[in-house]
């Protein structure tokens, strides 16, 4: 899957404390393993098993991922922000693959 | 809370293998929750779980969970083909331990949501989803 795109949203500037709400979308099947092909055969399971936000290195969010979850995963949250700095969003894919996405964030 | 005209479209074929699904996920409901918890006691309110009533498309439901003091909640779909749909854990920079996503129903069934909270106790809640087209299988 390397056409997995990750999307974030990100204030660019916030002030120091002030709660900032953050939305992640990355482009990717997450096959199930349910479902079959046209032949009757399982097609093998390859979805994203976890994602994770951080903000200079300090945890702000880390979700176990089941097929359960969408196609395009999708997710939506909250974080405060005390200083300025940077989030980092990791997704990591059943082939090992992993991708992340950056976005920085002032605080005045 | 918005369904595309396209995702609808995209799994118009998939309500008869969902049909099919066999009942066995209920107990495994329970696995999930006892290995979730340790076999603690779990109790009830101090948790949102936020889905719509009815959903037309399994395959993106959006759905929110809320409880204040958590530090992780996991989510579970009781009558899907595998019953674990994700668990969140929440770090110190999250101001409420809430978070959306969008997960995939097979049918109409319950939603049912786990937290720990910091304490180490914890608290569930559940709700039910009608499901119009089913998101798994195909």
């Amino acid at each position: 899957m390397a056409d997995a795109k990750p999307r974030v949203r990100v204030p660019k500037t916030a002030s120091a404390g002030e709660t900032i709400t953050i939305k992640t979308l990355i482009s990717h099947p997450m096959e199930s393993g349910q479902r079959k092909d046209g032949d009757g055969n399982v097609i093998p399971r390859q979805i994203i098993n976890r994602f994770t936000a951080e903000f200079n290195g300090e945890l702000v969010i880390d979700v176990t991922m089941e097929p359960a979850i969408s196609t395009n995963p999708y997710f939506e949250f909250d974080a405060v922000v005390p200083e300025t700095g940077e989030f980092v969003f990791t997704w990591y894919d059943d082939n090992g693959e992993v991708y992340t996405a950056a976005s920085p964030i002032t605080v005045s | 809370m918005t369904f595309t005209r396209r995702e609808m479209l995209v799994l118009g074929l998939s309500a008869a293998g969902a049909a099919l699904l066999p009942l066995r996920a209920v107990a495994a409901v329970e696995d999930n929750i006892a290995a979730f918890t340790g076999g603690a006691a779990v109790g009830e309110g101090g948790i949102t779980l936020t889905a719509p009533e009815i959903a037309e498309n399994g395959n993106t439901v959006p759905i929110s969970v809320s409880a204040p003091g958590a530090v992780s909640i996991m989510i579970l779909a009781s009558g899907n083909p595998n019953p674990a749909v994700g668990t969140f854990n929440f770090g110190a920079l999250m101001p409420k331990q809430e978070a959306s996503t969008r997960i995939r129903l097979a049918g109409t069934q319950n939603l049912i949501a786990v937290a720990k909270m910091a304490d180490g106790s914890f608290v569930q809640t559940s709700r039910e989803v009608k499901v119009t087209i089913g998101g798994c299988g195909g």
